[in-house]
């Protein structure tokens, strides 16, 4: 791929999702893109770009967007914070809420091992009081990462990373060499193709909203927004966690970090959601 | 230092797991089979046991069962480590004793993961 085609990659990717893209990481825009070509009849990468430039037809773009936003995760990932929030935050929750749903939402949930091991750890959660209902939502901006997420299907590689061995003995069954993740625990998750950059208006509330290692992929100038957004989602006393090495730079008057839990932000008061 | 013992017949599994055991900071120790393990663990019991399942002489299983008996066998972690994925050969390890579970091929990434998950790093 040539420079300028690079560029022009990154360039739509920012505008249309606020997503980050290297241009000089030459091997990852041709990895990604080359599927993207040959899926839409293309002949090659260039051929592809080429279309882009001239054509711009919106199934095109969001093709190129949404492969470069396609990111693997893992189950439990960092795992602290898995279990600040099933020891002190869901509790919480569960007696704030007195009875009504916890809305809790996983807002780029990739391939789906977030939500999941929220859902596997609310599933095993035997000190939530009677009658409290968690209600599990999960969104990214990639069509194919929601597609991959929905079936539930993981590789030996992907159950091995992060999840202890006896959840997948638990929650999962074999399927020729994949793994799939029981009907019950897949069935507690709703699905919603969300773009954090323009979809938020009208998005929750939501008791807890999980955006972790997503905001580090985003362009620096569109995460103050895209926080407040989050904040505007997050019922008055929600919780937003992050990735424990992040902070809600730019959107200081909107979050404020809870105490003694890192990388978790309490909407603030003061803050006042757009019309 | 804690230390693991790699318990597998293949010379390159053991070369393999201990160089990425001893990145994560453990001491290693090796053994072919179960029979050279349970004698190794029973003049010094290590910390975690990586422990292959086919093995001549004495298979894992019969190992880890046996380890278990031993005085202060039920210390170490046990992290089987083999070709087998079938649910019901990891439920009857679960059940001999095994405290984690690794399918081949492995990487780096999956030990460390699985140590974690066992609460050893």
């Amino acid at each position: 791929m040539r420079i300028e085609d690079r560029e022009l990659v990154a360039q739509v990717c920012a505008t249309r999702a606020g997503l980050k893209v290297d241009p000089e990481k030459a091997y990852l825009l041709e990895s990604r893109l080359g599927p993207v070509a040959r899926r839409e009849g293309f002949a090659s990468i260039d051929d592809l770009i080429d279309s882009l430039r001239t054509r711009a037809e919106e199934r095109l773009v969001w093709g190129v967007v949404e492969a470069m936003a396609f990111r693997e995760t893992s189950f439990f990932r960092d795992r602290a914070p898995f279990e600040a929030f099933r020891d002190h935050i869901l509790p919480a929750l569960a007696r704030q809420r007195e009875g009504q749903p916890i809305r809790i939402w996983s807002a780029a949930c990739g391939s789906g091992q977030e939500v999941y091991s929220l859902a596997m750890m609310v599933d095993e959660q035997e000190e939530t009081p009677p009658g409290v209902k968690v209600e599990l939502f999960a969104s990214d901006i990639s069509e194919r990462a929601l597609e991959k997420a929905q079936s539930g299907l993981y590789t030996q590689f992907e159950v091995q990373r992060g999840l202890p061995i006896r959840q997948l003995v638990r929650h999962f069954d074999k399927a020729e060499d994949m793994w799939v993740i029981s009907p019950r625990i897949r069935q507690t998750v709703r699905w919603r193709r969300v773009n954090l950059l323009s979809d938020l208006g009208g998005v929750g509330p939501f008791d807890a909203i999980f955006c972790r290692h997503a905001l580090p992929l985003m362009v620096e100038a569109v995460r103050p927004k895209v926080l407040k957004g989050l904040a505007g989602a997050l019922a008055p006393d929600g919780f937003l966690m992050l990735g424990e090495d992040e902070a809600p730079e730019g959107a200081d008057e909107a979050l404020q970090p809870v105490a003694g839990q890192p990388g978790v932000y309490a909407r603030n008061p003061a803050f006042r959601v757009a019309a | 230092m804690k230390t693991c013992l790699v318990v597998d017949d293949s010379r390159v599994i053991r070369k393999v797991a201990r160089r990425i055991l001893e990145d994560i900071g453990f001491d290693i120790a090796e053994a072919g089979d179960g029979m050279e393990a349970l004698a190794w663990c029973r003049a010094t019991m290590p910390d975690a046991i990586l422990l292959d399942w086919n093995m001549p002489i004495m298979t894992g299983i019969e190992f880890l069962r046996q380890l278990r008996q031993e005085a202060g066998g039920d210390r170490p972690t046990v992290v089987f480590c083999t070709v087998e994925t079938d649910l019901e050969r990891i439920r009857e390890a679960l059940d001999a004793g095994a405290d984690e579970y690794i399918m081949k091929p492995f990487d780096g990434d999956i030990i460390a993961s699985k140590l974690a998950a066992a609460g050893l790093t």
